[in-house]
């Protein structure tokens, strides 16, 4: 029961966040409502029994990718909002158009996933393996059956991060 | 489940509704978190740390873009002193 509330206050102040985020006039406010999005999502990791996820969620995102966006938007110092210039052939309703589109293609996955659920998950549903010792479980996954994408994803850090070095350098 | 596509929504409205480019690039993170959240539903649904292995995975490609993609802002910015996206035309033909 108290889980339940837990998760529909932290649900709701995820979903509150993110409208903040892509309704604020200012950048900076808009990135400090997504520091609080997603210490929000690290609280729900916790709850979802992830808490390396939730350690690795506070660390990289709030921590790094947040700070990384502050100092982008004190850099690029705004003398005249992007918002003020409208441009006419500017079509604002489509976008709404095409994310309502979206979310009916959501609903509908989700309704013929409802009408006929998956045999896997319906067998592990009926045996659920006990989930102990989380760090220690990713971890082994991994570094043994996982340790080729690993890999590449450390080495897809390497080139972005040269990549973005070079991008930011001040001449090219 | 219905959280998790809900700010996807969310994100989704971000991207094509701002016209501020960092806006944008936040909306993006919020899509990419919606996915984590829905990975980690499905992990502990279905008792299985495979779902958390593929969360560290999108959070690692999510660092990358953010890194390369404000790079990307920076150097426009310093062409152009503008972040709008209406006034990013120079690969129009």
């Amino acid at each position: 029961m108290a889980e339940a509330i837990a998760f529909y206050f932290i649900s709701a102040c995820i979903l509150g966040f993110a409208v903040l985020v892509i309704s604020t006039r200012d950048t900076v406010h808009s990135v400090l409502f997504l520091v609080l999005d997603f210490l929000f999502v690290a609280a729900l990791y916790v709850l979802l029994g992830a808490q390396f996820l939730a350690a690795i969620q506070i660390l990289v995102y709030a921590g790094g990718i947040v700070v990384l966006y502050l100092f982008v938007v004190m850099l690029v110092n705004l003398k005249r909002p992007p918002e003020a210039h409208s441009d006419p052939h500017r079509k604002t309703n489509w976008g709404f158009a095409l994310s309502i589109a979206v979310l009916v293609e959501l609903a509908a996955v989700a309704a013929y996933s409802y009408a006929r659920p998956a045999p896997a998950l319906a067998a592990a549903a009926q045996a659920p393996v006990p989930l102990s010792g989380n760090t220690e479980q990713v971890g082994w996954l991994l570094y043994t059956s996982y340790l080729i994408p690993f890999e590449i994803a450390s080495m897809l850090l390497l080139v972005a991060m040269i990549g973005a070095i070079v991008l930011a350098k001040r001449e090219l | 489940m219905l959280l998790s596509a809900a700010l996807f929504i969310i994100g989704v409205i971000g991207v094509m509704v701002r016209r501020n480019i960092i806006i944008i690039f936040m909306s993006i993170e919020l899509i990419l978190n919606a996915v984590n959240i829905n990975l980690i539903a499905f992990s502990y649904q279905l008792q299985n740390a495979i779902g958390q292995v593929f969360a560290i995975f999108v959070i690692a490609v999510a660092a990358a873009e953010a890194a390369v993609g404000l790079g990307i802002i920076l150097a426009f910015y310093r062409n152009k002193e503008t972040i709008n996206i209406d006034e990013m035309n120079l690969m129009r033909w």
